[in-house]
């Protein structure tokens, strides 16, 4: 690895869990990454694969009972985990801010889109009501919204599916983070408005130079904006590294069956999708060994007994897997989905 | 040459909600479709454009405000609820949200044997109920589900498993068409793949005609035979689904294929298409499509395109599709 200056978030061995009936669950397990500077990462998985999980711990907002988070996350140096509420409450919003996937939810239908956001910019700081105003329409304006002014008037309800959510990243940019969660900003959105919000998020970089952790379970949407990517399963770290070395060479089963299973758009159909067998284990369920052991085609004695660790393969990738270690890594893939008439 | 009876025809249907200020919500706005027998037709377009509307009035789930619907070729537009029970049989129905599609208090077995009890068997008489049990063995395993599925609750299952059991019901009376709405698109990538081989065997295995209503174009073209996009209520291309997705002739399609993020790094950024889909209650004058369309000209805002042959089988609302030198004046 080049010698990095700190990364803006630094997450170690997060551990999450929750207890039930006696004993506890962890939904989260030792999931480990980084965020640079004005970088955009992506953070895969199914659901249930802990990928939520894991940005409401780093963000605080798991407020379930006897919940118990473990591991390591800072941010510019200092230590999320355990950090002191009043402490954390001034940085989300601020510093850190989150988009939700559901911006119908995460908006009260009681105020308006404009009321909500000057709220967040004066909970941070001091500013009349009037500068906020100010600043909440420039934001929607940014954010490509129309007659901003008008529409800052108007309630959640009165707003279509994208413009909610451009509202909701106006809303989460309005005290200019460092950094951006973003836990499926896309999913209930159109593809042609998708496309547009996919845009949106790509330009922060540049115009605001926030960084993204990009939530999704689409390996479309990371493809076209990640440029590293971590893949969960089960709520461990299957593999993590540059995106396009991730689709071209992936080393974990699972990411390359993944990619495998989604139908491709161009070249040939296939008589049938390779689809992978059965379901994700919950986490009560799941197995001592590799949880992707049970699914997996090259299961084989020595992915029983522990899960497989982390190995680096190189350039920044690594996979939880024993394959490579073994000295029998994955063919690369065929780059059929490449291919337009 | 005589051609087969259509499983399947729509003449002209219109779906109109009315609303308060005596505004009207044109759902679907004036569709003509023949489905024909061993068909897969994928029915796709974005939220709002009226394809689950349609996919409920093709079954008469939803009473039509003006056209035809035609079942095997008999007008079921106006039949009566007494006269189209003995069809609905030949007509079944899979939904996007299988779990709302399932009544939580009801064991599988019992959700699944409900249609085969409330229609008489093939000689008119009410299936016995070992006929009724060993029917349900061969549904569980045509779907891919264990025996001891059926003494079991909606709960313990997972979504995948959940629409095996709510494909199973559509399947239990052996229908001729099985309209599907969105029936993957609340699944995980992984478990999605194998809904849609269990689509593509059932088809094999029983013959049936399927019509998908979907979002998702890479889903609809592993699945369908033939496309139709609607947007705003009206079909805007038909064709075959390689025709359709890979030589699209309407510039909406094209965009919507265009802004399907493909999983592979580098490949070209999305073509952005302006704004939202305009709402149904006002829709825009002329060419539906023209507010948002990056080739329209004058005559779009003014006439509206009717859906003509490009190429056989392969059908447009467009009056300047690409590779036409001379559109029709």
């Amino acid at each position: 690895m080049p010698a990095d200056p700190v990364p803006l978030l630094d997450v170690r061995d997060l551990c999450v869990s929750v207890p039930a009936n006696g004993s506890m669950i962890r939904l989260v397990e030792n999931v480990s990454f980084c965020v640079n500077e004005a970088e955009i990462v992506g953070l895969v998985g199914e659901s249930g694969s802990g990928k939520s999980v894991t940005a409401m711990a780093l963000m605080g907002l798991i407020d379930s009972p006897g919940v118990q988070v473990s591991g390591s996350a800072r941010f510019r140096g200092q230590e999320l985990v355990g950090m002191a509420p009043r402490a954390l409450r001034n940085l989300r919003g601020g510093d850190i801010a989150m988009i939700f996937q559901d911006p119908m939810t995460a908006f009260t239908p009681v105020y308006t889109i404009g009321w909500q956001i000057d709220e967040q910019i004066r909970a941070h700081e001091r500013l009349s009501r009037r500068a906020a105003r100010a600043r909440t329409v420039q934001l929607l304006a940014e954010m490509g919204v129309p007659d901003p002014a008008r529409t800052a008037q108007r309630y959640p309800h009165q707003l279509s599916g994208g413009l909610r959510q451009r509202a909701m990243i106006a809303m989460a940019l309005s005290c200019n983070p460092t950094l951006l969660i973003a836990d499926e900003p896309t999913t209930a959105l159109d593809v042609t408005v998708q496309a547009q919000i996919l845009d949106l998020l790509r330009g922060l970089r540049h115009s605001h130079g926030s960084s993204v952790l990009l939530i999704t379970h689409d390996m479309g949407v990371v493809a076209q904006t990640c440029s590293r990517t971590l893949v969960l399963y089960s709520g461990r770290m299957a593999e993590s590294g540059p995106t396009a070395t991730l689709f071209a060479r992936p080393a974990h089963p699972y990411t390359a069956a993944l990619l495998d299973s989604i139908p491709p758009l161009y070249g040939t159909r296939p008589h049938r999708l390779p689809a992978i067998a059965g379901v994700p284990p919950t986490p009560q369920e799941r197995p001592a060994g590799c949880a992707f052991g049970p699914r997996c085609a090259y299961v084989h004695a020595t992915c029983l007994p522990a899960p497989p660790p982390l190995a680096s393969i190189g350039a920044g990738q690594q996979a939880a897997c024993v394959l490579p270690t073994e000295g029998k890594p994955l063919p690369p893939r065929a780059t059929a989905q490449a291919m337009q008439p | 040459m005589t051609h087969p009876t259509p499983v399947l025809e729509l003449r002209d249907v219109r779906k109109t909600y009315r609303l308060p200020h005596g505004q009207r919500l044109r759902a679907v706005d004036g569709i003509s479709l023949r489905v024909m027998p061993g068909e897969m037709l994928g029915l796709v377009g974005e939220s709002g454009c009226g394809k689950s509307t349609l996919g409920r009035c093709m079954l008469r789930l939803d009473d039509v405000s003006s056209g035809q619907v035609l079942f095997e070729g008999r007008d079921i537009t106006t039949l009566s609820e007494r006269k189209l029970r003995p069809l609905r049989p030949g007509m079944q129905m899979v939904f996007q949200n299988s779990t709302a599609a399932l009544n939580p208090r009801r064991s599988i077995g019992d959700l699944l044997a409900e249609p085969l009890r409330v229609h008489p068997g093939p000689d008119g008489r009410r299936r016995a109920a070992a006929t009724i049990t060993a029917r349900l063995h061969e549904l569980m395993a045509l779907v891919g589900l264990p025996a001891s599925a059926l003494a079991r609750y909606p709960h313990a299952f997972s979504g995948g498993q959940r629409q095996r059991i709510n494909i199973a019901r559509a399947l239990a009376l052996s229908p001729r068409l099985v309209v599907a709405d969105e029936p993957v698109s609340a699944l995980d990538v992984s478990v999605q793949a194998q809904i849609v081989n269990l689509f593509a065997e059932l088809r094999e295995r029983l013959g049936l005609t399927y019509v998908f209503v979907a979002h998702d174009l890479a889903v609809v073209r592993q699945i369908s035979t033939r496309v139709a996009v609607m947007y705003l209520g009206a079909i805007v291309e038909c064709g075959g689904t390689d025709d359709v997705l890979h030589a699209p002739a309407h510039p909406y399609t094209a965009a919507l294929i265009a802004a399907v993020p493909r999983p592979m790094v580098g490949a070209p950024p999305a073509m952005l298409l302006r704004g939202d889909v305009p709402s149904p209650v006002n829709r825009p004058a002329g060419c539906r499509f023209h507010t948002r369309c990056p080739q329209a000209q004058a005559r779009c805002s003014a006439e509206e395109p009717q859906l003509r042959a490009i190429r056989p089988n392969h059908e447009v609302a467009c009056h300047y599709p690409p590779g036409e030198e001379n559109p029709p004046a």
